[in-house]
């Protein structure tokens, strides 16, 4: 009973079919398995045409994500005894263009990464002979939770706002905005509220939730996005109560 | 100074607000008038004692704030409904005009109300 | 590559799947957050009732018992009975959301989000009770 496990993979070969396919492999389920395991052992020794992203099956690249019973899960983070008699479903992440198989492309999110400035912006940059930036624990712990972010893109694939309207610029990239704009380093946070602000900014959240319930590194983007429309909506209150300080 | 939507800050700070005067004040209220004195759980106050919590000016003013905030609550959360859930945006004019517009007018009218109270 | 995304017969042709107008009874968590939403509705009705409410209580005594016997009308206690759910459940997942919105310091510690909710549900409960005193006691 234990030892067998039916997973159901989504295919998609653009060259061969107009839609996505589902085909059965039964395997093996060794109890330390995770559903990274599985793949692998059809791609090396049921299918070799099986096409997904993995790299180092240790949920801390955020190569490997895809949607597991629906769920979006990291495959590599996934235990098949979890989910045993099985059947178990393995699809690409949802909300995303599908290249192949279980490969999606994630060209947008990356766009949008870049285009909330994910570095640290400075006024002006110290002389090096003036040593370091110093930050105390207190300063740290403000931002950190945000710093744990892995890129791997299920918050994007929980979001029914960005599943709706691909503009959204979704979970990730506003959590790691606000990584750096809590950070007592950064000097960019008027730069970032500029593009945040937009319509296709951090108004276009409603405050689902669903990000931080399948984010694998407790990151939780959700607070982050209503932390920050606070402190916009406060922004907007200082520019019109005193338009001249607020400049 | 600020950016493209200079409106959406704001309404936000009003659906936040209405959104805690109405998690406030609804429960209790719709309980009792909705609920309990119709269904006869509880007897409903004489008039005279409901004119008078009412007349008071105090009174006047936290049921406004309560009123128009709660619109302005239910009016943002309600054009995002029928942007998500009927995945009508591109209607957004529409959209706005009518949920709060109504806002507007519902203030106006809570405006009214309260001031002819005697 | 994947800025130009227009297609060639070297390109990948890309799947995509459109999203349903029935998402939100694909999973729990989306039909509850649906019912939160509408929960608006039920705001919007109460400023309504109200409204109607104060309305009697200008015009007079009778009016007002005129409003007492029409919100025992079946159609009208059922509507107010499914907005007392619909409003609770506004109130119950607002208070719950509160803490993870926003970060409360005191003295440089972060306050733990079980006391800001918890904070909010006092309110709640002494908001409530001095409701419940003025219109049911002569204080």
């Amino acid at each position: 009973m234990g030892d067998h496990i039916t997973l159901q993979v989504a295919r998609y070969r653009p060259e061969k079919e107009s839609d996505i396919r589902f085909e059965d492999f039964e395997l093996p389920c060794p109890k330390e398995w995770v559903v990274l395991d599985g793949l692998n052992h059809i791609k090396d020794r049921m299918d070799g045409t099986l096409s997904f992203r993995w790299s180092c099956r240790m949920g801390i690249c955020g190569s490997c994500g895809m949607l597991v019973n629906g769920e979006p899960k990291l495959t590599c983070a996934t235990f098949l005894s979890d989910y045993a008699p099985g059947p178990v479903r393995v699809e690409p992440l949802r909300n995303f263009p599908v290249i192949r198989d279980l490969i999606v492309d994630i060209g947008d999110f990356m766009g949008k990464l870049t285009r909330i400035k994910p570095w640290i912006v400075r006024a002006s940059e110290k002389p090096l002979s003036e040593g370091e930036y110093r930050q105390t624990p207190e300063e740290l712990e403000d931002f950190k939770q945000f710093s744990m972010c892995i890129n791997c893109m299920l918050c994007y694939s929980a979001c029914p706002i960005y599943g709706l309207d691909p503009h959204f610029i979704g979970p990730a990239a506003i959590a790691v905005a606000q990584r750096y704009n809590l950070d007592s380093r950064d000097e960019g946070a008027a730069e970032r509220m500029q593009i945040l602000s937009q319509h296709d900014g951090i108004w276009g959240c409603t405050f689902v939730g669903e990000c931080t319930k399948v984010c694998p590194k407790h990151v939780d983007p959700a607070g982050a996005i209503q932390r920050y429309k606070l402190q916009s909506a406060l922004e907007w209150v200082k520019a019109f109560v005193l338009p001249r300080a607020a400049q | 100074m600020y950016i493209r939507r200079p409106i959406e800050p704001f309404l936000w700070l009003l659906f936040s607000a209405g959104g805690v005067m109405a998690a406030l004040f609804i429960p209790a209220t719709l309980f009792l008038f909705g609920v309990a004195f119709p269904l006869g759980w509880l007897t409903p106050p004489p008039y005279d004692r409901l004119l008078a919590i009412v007349g008071y000016p105090l009174t006047r003013v936290l049921l406004f704030g309560l009123c128009s905030l709660s619109l302005f609550h239910g009016a943002h959360r309600f054009r995002y409904t029928l942007y998500d859930g009927l995945q009508i945006k591109h209607l957004n004019e529409v959209i706005n005009s009518i949920c709060y517009g109504g806002a507007v007018v519902g203030t106006l009218v809570a405006a009214y109300l309260l001031w002819i109270v005697p | 590559m994947t800025e130009h995304s227009a297609y060639t017969p070297y390109h990948p042709r890309w799947h995509r799947t459109r999203v349903s107008t029935y998402w939100w009874l694909g999973r729990g968590s989306y039909f509850l957050f649906i019912l939160r939403e509408l929960s608006s509705l039920a705001v919007a009705w109460f400023v309504i009732d109200l409204l109607v409410l104060v309305s009697a209580i200008a015009k007079g005594d009778a009016a007002y018992q005129q409003f007492l016997d029409w919100s025992g009308h079946p159609f009208v206690l059922a509507l107010n009975i499914v907005s007392f759910a619909f409003v609770t459940l506004h109130a119950v997942t607002w208070f719950n959301l509160a803490p993870q919105a926003m970060v409360v310091k005191v003295a440089g510690k972060r306050v733990p989000g079980a006391l800001i909710a918890g904070s909010n549900y006092a309110a709640l409960a002494v908001v409530s009770l001095v409701i419940l005193a003025l219109l049911l006691t002569r204080w």
